[in-house]
């Protein structure tokens, strides 16, 4: 049942990916039908999620690729608030591919049928994974909208002729957009990594990872205060964004490597 | 009834023949009026182009008729018939026919000459599905997205910027006709005017009065900057008028500096500066000339909108030919059936009522199955030949002329 909702999902990811390619070549008709497959990839995965809940003994996502999964819908979800509005569906060129690829990566790993079988309790992996996983996907998101921000940046200092051509946001909304949702992953990581300290306490060791992931709060931390604090705008602050956003892919590979093993 | 169109455009004659037989609106409805005569009649008259839409049972004598009351005397004129002349609205209405592909004045032309015309069913459905026409071309490609002025290309710059411009400050200098231009477009999208400069403080006070701002001294043109978000600067002086000391650290607010000047009034300089973003006047003729390339790419997708909407009027009309033939020739088999079952009457009468019933059905099926197969080739034929095969079943089956459906005209005016 998983298996078969796994693939219309990864189809129509990758649809959307191929459809936003051609609307960049040719704005319209295909970039309808690239918001379309979005629509459709997430709830087919939404259901796909619902079926592993239901399966499994605990939390279904308590292994790298289950959790991959996870993350998968937490992006696809949150850039479905907004980025299927026509000027943004530059956007869905680097989302949707990436999803596409991350829900394969997670199939192939096992992550669509995952077991559930973890020492932990289901409340605190609710709290501290899905919670965490929120946050990266917000910081994703950001960093693809810093991205994003910083190709145009060139593109308008370089006085490129074909910028118009790709109806991208303005920078303004894409900076300030990216900042939005910094400042709503932020507290979010916070509380699931609260869970997880809280979890600690109760005689885990401190490992690296954890080190790194509050290296990584902290420079989003720092973003959100020299963004809000000093005005901190443009290029440094997109930067910035996507240093914090490295941190998160380190933090996301080491999953695999400690973490979840 | 066959769809008629005599007229001639900027792609055929020079305007000081355009100008002969250009008419404004009362005189476009005066002369639809005219010639609804013999029909239905619209007028399209433009700065571009004069066209004289007719529907008449006789398509030549429309044609002469159209071409002597638009009084063409030698000018050149195109006469296109159905299908052809469909599709030639529809490109008409979606820009395509236009000097600067896809722009929208003439969708607001075509929709007044409609109104103004006396148009029974073909010209109301045809002018109805051309505004269609024009607005999907709009909507499904981006023809009419792209700039086609330097002053909307700086102002569609602008908002690659910030966006909405709704409470973006303008700082404008210099105040000729240049400067005027592009502020409108800004004023346009919602940017307001902060503050007009110019050497002459008197043509500055001018210009601020039109947008409603106020005119600065030239020395004040650092503080000005501190406060505009988007500058302005068109002045005729042979020097810099604007050099990057001028400005000042933006503390991440960005600057879009329009340097629409020959001589250049920026300092090129101010463009390597963070935030700030500089085109001079090559860098947004540049992106007009990319931007025309771009409305001619999305021109080829337009015209297959278009030849599609053309088609499916060409099958309407076609449709409406063929549908009173089919309904006569229906009426026609029916009464000879129940005639001749009216006459077998006294030969029936022993019949139960369920024998009776099934006597009908039996006639009702025959005459269904022999008229399937005629009526099936007649829709087809009017769909790819037009409408001969109407004409020769009407003749083989002795059909009545006065089938036709009722044209019910009626006046926009």
């Amino acid at each position: 049942m998983a298996e078969l909702l796994f693939w219309p999902a990864l189809l129509a990811y990758g649809e959307a990916a191929v459809a936003y390619a051609g609307d960049v070549r040719r704005p319209g008709s295909l970039g309808r039908l690239a918001t379309w497959g979005v629509r459709i990839g997430w709830l087919a995965q939404t259901a796909l999620l619902i079926v592993q809940a239901a399966r499994a003994d605990g939390f279904p996502w308590d292994t790298w690729a289950g959790s991959l999964n996870l993350f998968v819908w937490l992006v696809v979800g949150a850039y479905l608030i907004w980025g299927c509005r026509p000027r943004f569906r530059l956007l869905g060129l680097v989302v949707m591919p990436l999803a596409a690829l991350l829900l394969a990566v997670s199939y192939a790993a096992g992550g669509v049928d995952a077991s559930g079988d973890s020492g932990y309790s289901t409340l605190f992996l609710v709290l501290h994974v899905g919670l965490v996983l929120a946050g990266f996907a917000g910081f994703t998101l950001a960093a693809a909208l810093a991205g994003l921000y910083l190709w145009q940046e060139r593109q308008l200092k370089h006085r490129s002729s074909t910028l118009l051509r790709f109806r991208a946001p303005s920078l303004v909304t894409l900076e300030s957009l990216a900042a939005r949702t910094v400042a709503f992953a932020l507290p979010v990581l916070t509380l699931g990594m609260a869970a997880g300290f809280a979890r600690i306490r109760h005689g885990s060791e401190l490992d690296p990872l954890i080190v790194l992931t509050v290296l990584t709060w902290a420079v989003y931390g720092v973003f959100l205060a020299l963004r809000f604090g000093a005005h901190w705008r443009g290029r440094r602050a997109a930067y910035l964004t996507l240093a914090g956003f490295a941190l998160v892919v380190a933090l996301q590979l080491s999953l695999q490597m400690g973490h979840f093993a | 009834m066959s769809l008629v169109l005599v007229g001639t455009s900027h792609n055929l004659s020079p305007v000081e023949d355009r100008e002969q037989i250009a008419v404004d609106l009362a005189g476009a409805a005066q002369l639809a009026a005219a010639l609804a005569d013999g029909g239905e009649a619209v007028c399209l008259s433009t700065c571009n182009r004069t066209e004289l839409y007719l529907v008449w049972s006789d398509p030549d004598r429309a044609e002469a008729s159209a071409i002597e009351a638009l009084g063409a005397g030698s000018i050149e004129l195109y006469r296109l018939r159905d299908e052809d002349a469909a599709r030639h609205l529809f490109r008409v209405a979606a820009g395509l026919d236009s000097l600067v592909p896809g722009e929208g004045e003439i969708l607001g032309q075509v929709r007044l000459a409609y109104e103004a015309g006396s148009c029974g069913p073909v010209l109301d459905r045809l002018f109805r599905q051309a505004l269609h026409a024009g607005k999907k071309v709009r909507t499904e490609t981006a023809i009419a997205e792209s700039p086609s002025s330097v002053s909307a290309a700086a102002a569609a710059l602008a908002q690659q910027v910030f966006g909405d411009l709704e409470g973006c400050r303008v700082l404008i200098v210099g105040a000729g006709e240049v400067s005027e231009l592009a502020a409108k477009s800004l004023v346009k999208r919602g940017a307001s005017i902060s503050a007009v400069t110019s050497r002459t403080h008197e043509r500055a006070t001018q210009l601020a009065e039109r947008f409603e701002s106020r005119a600065v001294e030239f020395e004040q043109l650092a503080d000005e900057l501190d406060r505009a978000d988007v500058v302005v600067s068109a002045t005729s002086s042979p020097d810099q008028v604007l050099p990057r000391e001028q400005v000042r650290d933006r503390k991440g607010r960005p600057l879009f500096v329009i340097d629409l000047a020959v001589p250049r009034d920026v300092d090129p300089e101010i463009a390597a500066l963070d935030d700030c973003y500089l085109y001079d006047i090559d860098d947004l003729e540049a992106v007009v000339s990319e931007s025309m390339s771009g409305r001619w790419r999305e021109a080829e997708r337009a015209e297959s909108i278009t030849s599609h909407e053309a088609r499916r009027f060409s099958d309407w009309q076609a449709s409406r030919e063929v549908v009173p033939a089919i309904a006569s020739l229906r009426e026609r088999a029916e009464s000879i059936r129940s005639g001749e079952l009216a006459k077998a009457e006294s030969r029936l009468e022993g019949l139960s009522e369920a024998e009776r019933r099934t006597v009908e059905s039996l006639t009702t099926q025959i005459v269904n199955k022999l008229l399937h197969v005629p009526i099936v080739r007649m829709k087809e034929a009017a769909a790819t030949e037009g409408t001969g095969y109407v004409e020769v079943a009407r003749h083989l089956f002795g059909l009545a002329e006065e089938e036709s459906a009722p044209s019910s005209r009626k006046s926009r005016k």
